[in-house]
C-alpha cells in the first residue's frame, strides 16, 4: 500500500518534471517604444560568437542571439511586437564570418525599402563569405544577412554581453500585419563544429531560433 | 507454495535488512551501473588530439556519453549477478542451469532463471515503458490541438515524437514475446525451461537498461530525428542522439537474443510425439518471428554502430560531403526495419489464431495455411524494404520489382484472415474479453492491411508517403494489430500466470472505450494524410485544425480507456484478489492443463503428445457435412 | 438459429446467405464508390501527375471495396449468427479446413494482388514517374520541351532555382500553365522533401543527389509546397504556397524576379545539378 503510494507520488512528480521540460521556452521580451519621429517600436538584439558561462552555463560556447532589456542583455529569442505597425531592428554584430552556404541569402528581402544599414551606410545585399548571421522570418518575407567582424579586427569578443569590443551596427525596418506567432532563424552555418554548422545552437531555441510573437 | 529439489537453502529467522541487500542484485546493480557511467564519462573526457578538437567548439562530448552508456550497462548486468556465471564455468567451476529460483517477491527484482518469473517481469517491465510511451503521446495530441507551435517548444515536440515512436518501436518488439511466448512456450512443448534461462534473463534486463537510458534523453537535449533516425541529420544532432543509438543498440541485441533463444528451444525441447505439425499455431507464430529476429536485429546494430562512429570520432559513412552517402543510412536501416514490423505484426497472427479456436469450440481452421502465411511473410519481409524509399531517388528501375514484392506479401497475410473466418465458420463463439479484443484486431488489421495496399502503389504513394496517411497504417496495424493482441493475452493468461480474475465488467468497458477511441483516433488521420498533413510536425494547415482537434480528443479518451485497465488490473489483481480456476476458459492446450500456480518445474512428468491441441469440436457424421447432435 | 434450438427446421445455408448479403452490398457500393468518391479524391487535378493519381486511387478503392466489404460483412454475419446459446456450452463442428476453399481463395488473392501490381507499374511508367521522385536517370522521359526548375532545400527553407532564365534564384515557386516541367531536386544540407500537394509532387532532397521529377500542371491556382521529411527543428514551418499561372503571367513574373534579385545572381555559383558548399564537415 504504501509501497504504491510512493510509486504514484513518484510517477506525478517525474510527469510535472517531463511537461516543466516539455514546455519550457525563452522568456519573451517586448519591442519598446520607438522615439516619436520613426513611430512604432524598437528592438536592439545583439549575436555573440560565443554565449558564455554566465548566460549559458551548459554550452558557453554556443554562438547565441541576446536582446536588450530594460539597459541589460538578456539571452532569449522570443520577441513581442505589436501588430500592423513598424518594427525597428538594431543588431550589434560581435561574432566573426562564416560564409553563407546558399549566396543568394545574401540579399536584403522584406524590409522597409529592400535594404538594411551597416555602420551607417545602406546596402541592399553584402558579400556572402561575410555573412556571420541572419536574421529571417520565412513566414513575413523578411531576409536580412548580418556582415561580420572582420578577422583581423582588434579587441574581439570573447563572451557576452561584448561591451566595447569590435562590432558591426546594422538596423533595418520590417512591417507587421496580422496576429500570430512566426518563427525566425539564422542561415549561416555559425554552429562551429556542427555538421554543416547546422546542429546545436542552429537547433536550440533560445540561441539561433526563436519566435515573433505578433500581438 | 511447492517446494522443490532447486529451492533455496532456508534463511536464518532475522537477518537483517541491510544483510539482505548485500549481493547481486537489483540495488547492486544500480550502484554499480551508475559507477560505469561515470567511468566512462571520465575516459570520454581524456580522449584527446586533433581528431577531437571541434569538441571544444560544440560543448557536447559524444565519446563521453556513448562510454558513459556502455560501461553503465555493463556495471549494471554484473551487479545484477550476469557474469557470475561465465566467471564461475572459467574457474573450473560444475555447469549449472538454474539458479537464483528462491522464493518470494525478490526474485522478480533480479536475476532469475525460472522462465515464468521472467515472463511476468517483462510484463510489468514493458508495461511500463508502454505507459511512459503512450504520454509522450497524449502530449503530442495536446500540441496537435493548435494549427502552429504553442504548448511545447519545437525541440521538445521533435524529442517527444521521437520518444513516442522509440520507445513503443523498441518495447513492444518484445510485447508479445517476452512477457507471453518466455512463459508460455515451455508449457506449450512439454519442456521444463526454455534452452538458455540465463540469456532469457538477460533479454529482459537489457531492456530495462534500454528503456532507462532513452528517457535519460531529456537530460541530454533530445533527439530531433525520429524513430527512424535518418542521417545526416542524425550527426548535427547534439548529443540526446547518442540515447537514441544506445537503446536501439541494446534493444536490437536483446531482441536477437531473445529469438535465438526461442529458435533453440522450440527445435531442441519439444517433449516427444510433439512433432512440428502439431505444434501450436502460437509457437509456430514465436518462431516465425524469432526467425525475422535474429536476421534482422544484428544490420540495426551495426548501422547504429556506423552513426556512433560517425557522431563520435568523424567519420564519413552517411556525410555525402565526406564520401558517404545518407542513402546507405536509408537502407541500411529498412532492411533492419521492414522485418521490425513483421516482427510486430507475427505475434499477433499467433495469438488470435491460438485463441480462436477455445472461444469458438472449434479446431484451428486451415492450420497448414496459417503456418505457410506465417513463414511466407518471414521470408518476404527481406524482400520490401524499398518501399519506404520509393519517393527518395533510388534508382527509378528497382521501383517496379519493390511494388510487385510488396503486392505479393499481402497473399500470405491473407492466409491468416481466412483461417480467422473458416474459424468462426459455424463456431460457437462466447464473447469473452479475450474474445473481444480478438475481433477487435480482425477489425482493425484489414483496414491496416488494405491501406497498405494503397502504399505499395508508386503513384498512390507519392501523395501519401511521409504523411499522416502512412501514420495511420502503421497505428492500425501495430496499434490496432499488436496492442490488441497484447491485452488480448493479458486478459486470457493473467488467471494462469497469477491464479486471478480480471473483473469482467471493467474488462469490458476497457474494451469497448479502447476500441470505439482507437477507430475514433486513427481513422481521420487517413483523411488527413490524404488532405497533406506531412509527419512530425507542429504547424498544419488552418483548414485541418477541426479534424486534429477531434483526433486529439478521441486521443485522450484512448489514454483514459488505458487508465480503465489500470484500475481494473490495480482493483482485481491486487485488492480484491479473486481466485481463477485452474481451466477457467476450458482450453486443450497444454499449458493449461497444469495446476495454477505452475509449478517451478512445470510438470511432474514430461507429457507425450498424440495430437494438436485443437481437438475442439464434435465430429462430423458419417457421409453428411452436418455435426453429430451436441450434448449440451 | 441451430437445429437442436428448433429442432426439424432445417439449418439455413449460411454460405449462399452470406454471399448474397455480399455480392448485393457489393453492387450497391462499389459504383457508389467510384463514381461518387472517386473524382473528389486527393490530391485533386490540378496537374496531370495528380489527375493520374486521383485515378489510381479510384482503381485501388474500387479492388478495396469488395474485399472490406467481405471481411466486414462476413465478421458481422459471424458474431450475429454463429453464438454460443445462453447458458449452453456447446461445441461447433470439428472442420478443420476445407482444400477448394483455400486453393481458391490462394489463386484469388494472388491474381488480384498481382494485377494490382502489373497496373502500379504501367501507371508508374506511362506516367513519367507519376509525380515521384525518380532518381538521377529517370526511366521514361517525356518528350518535348520542359521547363527546367531546381528546388534547392536547405535547413529550412525551399528556393528555387531557374537555369534557362539566368540561373535566378527566388523564395517562391511559379509555374506556366499547360507546360511541362522538368524538377531537380537537391539539398545542400541533410535529407528533405519536396511535397507540392495539389501538384501531386513528393520528391525526397538528398545531399549531392539530382532528384528529377516531371510534372505538368493544368490548372492556375495556388499550391501547397511543405517539407516532408524530417531535418530538424523547423521541418514543420518549411512550408510555402506556389502558384500555377497563364505563360503571360509567368514571364512577367521571371523577369521581374531577375530584375529584383540581381545583386544576389550575381554571388550565386553557376547552375549545377548539386551542390557542395563548405562546410560540409565540422565548421571552424
Amino acid at each position: 500500500m504504501g509501497v504504491g503510494a510512493a510509486v504514484a507520488l513518484l510517477g506525478v512528480l517525474i510527469g510535472l518534471y517531463v511537461a516543466e521540460w516539455a514546455t519550457s521556452l525563452p522568456t519573451p521580451v517586448a519591442a519598446v517604444s520607438a522615439p516619436a519621429s520613426s513611430g512604432g517600436t524598437q528592438l536592439t538584439l545583439e549575436t555573440v560568437a560565443a554565449a558564455g558561462p554566465k548566460y549559458s552555463p551548459s554550452h558557453p560556447d554556443w554562438v547565441s542571439y541576446l536582446v536588450r532589456k530594460d539597459g541589460k542583455w538578456l539571452r532569449s529569442t522570443i520577441y513581442t511586437v505589436p501588430a500592423n505597425s513598424i518594427v525597428h531592428v538594431t543588431i550589434y554584430q560581435y561574432d566573426g564570418d562564416s560564409g553563407l552556404r546558399n549566396p543568394f541569402l545574401s540579399q536584403v528581402q522584406g524590409t522597409v525599402g529592400g535594404t538594411e544599414t551597416v555602420d551607417g551606410k545602406t546596402v541592399n545585399a553584402i558579400n556572402p563569405e561575410e555573412a556571420s548571421h541572419t536574421f529571417v522570418v520565412p513566414q513575413l518575407g523578411v531576409f536580412v544577412p548580418l556582415p561580420g567582424v572582420a578577422e583581423e579586427a582588434k579587441n574581439q569578443c570573447e563572451f557576452a554581453p561584448c561591451e566595447g569590443a569590435a562590432h558591426r551596427t546594422i538596423s533595418f525596418s520590417f512591417k507587421t500585419g496580422k496576429k500570430g506567432r512566426y518563427r525566425w532563424q539564422c542561415f549561416v552555418p555559425c554552429a562551429a563544429g556542427f555538421i554543416d554548422g547546422f546542429g546545436g545552437p542552429m537547433q536550440t531555441m533560445g540561441y539561433m531560433d526563436g519566435y515573433i510573437n505578433v500581438v | 507454495m511447492s517446494t522443490t529439489a532447486a529451492a533455496a537453502t532456508p534463511q536464518p529467522v532475522g537477518r537483517p535488512l541491510w544483510r539482505r541487500l548485500i549481493g547481486f542484485n537489483l540495488l547492486t546493480a544500480v550502484i554499480l551501473g551508475v559507477g560505469g557511467y561515470y567511468l566512462g564519462w571520465f575516459i570520454g573526457h581524456q580522449v584527446d588530439g586533433k581528431s577531437f578538437e571541434f569538441q571544444a567548439a560544440i560543448d557536447e562530448n559524444d565519446v563521453a556519453l556513448l562510454l558513459a552508456y556502455f560501461f553503465g550497462v555493463v556495471g549494471f548486468l554484473i551487479g545484477l549477478g550476469f557474469a557470475n556465471y561465465p566467471i564461475s564455468r572459467l574457474l573450473g567451476r560444475p555447469a549449472s542451469l538454474r539458479e537464483k529460483e528462491q522464493e518470494g517477491i525478490g526474485r522478480y527484482f533480479g536475476l532469475c532463471t525460472d522462465h515464468k518469473v521472467v515472463g511476468i517481469q517483462y510484463l510489468i517491465g514493458i508495461g511500463v515503458f508502454f505507459f511512459v510511451g503512450g504520454l509522450n503521446a497524449m502530449l503530442i495530441r495536446t500540441e496537435l490541438l493548435h494549427s502552429s507551435p504553442t504548448f511545447v517548444g519545437p525541440n521538445q515536440y521533435l524529442s517527444l515524437v521521437g520518444m513516442h515512436g522509440t520507445m513503443m518501436m523498441g518495447m513492444m518488439t518484445s510485447g508479445i514475446l517476452g512477457p507471453f511466448a518466455n512463459y508460455f512456450v515451455p508449457l506449450m512443448i512439454g519442456a521444463r525451461r526454455m534452452a538458455f534461462p540465463r540469456i532469457e534473463a538477460l533479454t529482459f534486463w537489457l531492456l530495462m537498461a534500454a528503456g532507462f537510458i532513452l528517457v535519460s534523453t531529456i537530460f541530454f537535449g533530445g533527439f530531433p530525428t525520429g524513430w527512424t533516425g535518418y542521417e545526416p541529420l542524425n550527426d548535427q544532432a547534439v548529443m540526446g542522439m547518442d540515447s537514441y543509438i544506445c537503446f536501439f543498440a541494446l534493444v536490437g541485441l536483446s531482441m536477437c537474443l531473445l529469438g535465438l533463444n526461442m529458435m533453440a528451444t522450440i527445435i531442441t525441447m519439444r517433449a516427444p510425439g510433439l512433432t512440428w505439425s502439431r505444434l501450436p499455431i502460437f509457437v509456430w507464430s514465436v518462431f516465425a518471428t524469432s526467425v525475422l529476429m535474429v536476421l534482422a536485429a544484428p544490420m540495426l546494430i551495426a548501422t547504429l554502430l556506423m552513426a556512433a562512429l560517425d557522431r563520435s570520432i568523424n567519420t564519413s559513412f552517411f556525410i555525402a560531403g565526406g564520401g558517404g552517402s545518407s542513402y546507405l543510412f536509408e537502407n541500411l536501416f529498412w532492411f533492419f526495419g521492414h522485418p521490425e514490423v513483421y516482427i510486430l505484426a507475427l505475434p499477433g497472427f499467433g495469438i488470435v489464431l491460438e485463441l480462436l479456436p477455445v472461444f469458438t469450440r472449434k479446431p484451428l481452421w486451415g492450420y497448414r495455411l496459417a503456418v505457410s502465411g506465417m513463414l511466407g511473410v518471414s521470408l518476404m519481409s527481406f524482400f520490401v524494404w524499398q518501399h519506404h524509399l520509393f519517393v527518395s531517388g533510388i534508382n527509378a528501375d528497382l521501383r517496379p520489382f519493390y511494388m510487385l514484392s510488396t503486392e505479393i506479401i499481402s497473399i500470405p497475410t491473407g492466409f491468416i484472415f481466412l483461417c480467422v473466418m473458416g474459424t468462426l465458420w459455424k463456431a460457437r463463439t462466447s464473447f469473452s474479453v479475450p474474445m473481444l479484443f480478438c475481433l477487435g484486431w480482425a477489425f482493425n488489421f484489414l483496414i491496416g492491411g488494405l491501406s497498405g495496399v494503397f502504399l505499395s502503389d508508386t503513384p498512390s504513394d507519392t501523395t501519401t508517403h511521409g504523411s499522416f496517411f502512412v501514420m495511420a497504417h502503421f497505428h492500425y496495424t501495430i496499434m490496432g494489430g499488436l496492442i490488441f493482441t497484447f491485452f488480448a493475452g493479458i486478459y486470457y493468461w493473467i488467471p494462469k500466470m497469477v491464479g486471478l480474475r480480471f473483473n469482467e465488467r471493467l474488462a469490458k468497458i476497457h474494451f469497448w472505450s479502447m476500441f470505439l477511441a482507437f477507430n475514433s483516433t486513427f481513422l481521420p488521420l487517413f483523411v488527413l494524410g490524404m488532405e497533406g498533413m506531412p509527419r512530425r510536425v507542429s504547424f498544419y494547415e488552418p483548414k485541418l485544425h477541426t479534424l486534429n482537434v477531434w483526433v486529439s480528443i478521441s486521443a485522450f479518451v484512448l489514454g483514459a480507456s488505458m487508465l480503465v485497465f489500470l484500475v481494473n488490473a490495480v482493483y482485481s489483481l491486487i485488492f480484491v484478489r479473486l481466485r481463477a480456476e485452474s481451466n477457467p476458459w476450458r482450453s486443450k492446450s497444454l499449458e493449461w492443463q497444469v495446476p495454477t500456480p505452475v509449478p517451478v518445474n512445470n510438470f511432474e512428468q514430461i507429457p507425450v503428445f498424440d495430437s494438436d491441441p485443437y481437438d475442439y469440436g464434435t465430429p462430423l457424421a458419417v457421409g453428411g457435412g452436418q455435426p453429430a447432435a451436441a450434448r449440451a | 438459429m441451430s437445429a437442436e434450438a428448433h429442432p426439424g427446421t432445417p439449418e439455413p445455408n449460411h454460405a449462399r446467405r452470406f454471399t448474397t448479403i455480399w455480392l448485393i452490398a457489393t453492387v450497391i457500393a462499389t459504383p457508389l464508390v467510384i463514381l461518387l468518391l472517386g473524382p473528389e479524391l486527393p490530391p485533386g487535378k490540378a496537374s496531370a501527375e495528380a489527375a493520374g493519381q486521383v485515378t489510381d486511387n479510384t482503381v485501388l478503392l474500387g479492388m478495396a471495396t469488395p474485399v472490406l466489404l467481405l471481411v466486414l460483412i462476413y465478421l458481422a454475419y459471424a458474431i450475429i449468427v454463429f453464438r454460443q446459446p445462453k447458458g449452453a456450452v456447446l461445441e461447433g463442428p470439428a472442420v478443420r479446413g476445407d482444400a477448394r476453399l483455400q486453393t481458391a481463395w490462394i489463386v484469388i488473392t494472388s491474381v488480384l494482388v498481382l494485377s494490382l501490381a502489373a497496373y502500379g507499374t504501367v501507371r508508374l511508367e506511362e506516367g513519367n514517374g507519376a509525380g515521384s521522385g525518380n532518381g538521377p536517370t529517370p526511366l521514361t522521359v517525356p518528350k518535348g520541351p520542359k521547363l527546367p526548375v531546381q528546388v534547392i532545400a536547405q535547413q529550412w527553407a525551399f528556393t528555387y532555382r531557374y537555369p534557362t532564365y539566368g540561373g535566378v534564384e527566388t523564395t517562391h515557386l511559379e509555374l506556366p500553365v499547360n507546360q511541362m516541367v522538368e524538377l531537380h531536386i537537391t539539398s545542400i544540407d541533410v535529407i528533405h522533401s519536396f511535397w507540392a500537394y495539389q501538384l501531386g509532387v513528393k520528391a525526397d532532397a538528398n545531399p549531392g543527389v539530382d532528384n528529377v521529377v516531371f510534372v505538368k500542371p493544368t490548372t492556375e491556382e495556388t499550391f501547397e509546397v511543405h517539407c516532408a521529411e524530417l531535418c530538424g527543428i523547423w521541418h514543420g514551418g518549411m512550408f510555402d504556397h506556389g502558384h500555377v499561372v497563364s505563360a503571360g503571367a509567368f514571364e512577367a513574373w521571371i523577369r521581374q524576379q531577375e530584375a529584383n534579385f540581381a545583386p544576389a545572381t550575381k554571388v550565386l555559383p553557376p547552375y549545377a545539378k548539386t551542390y557542395s558548399p563548405e562546410p560540409t564537415r565540422r565548421a571552424e
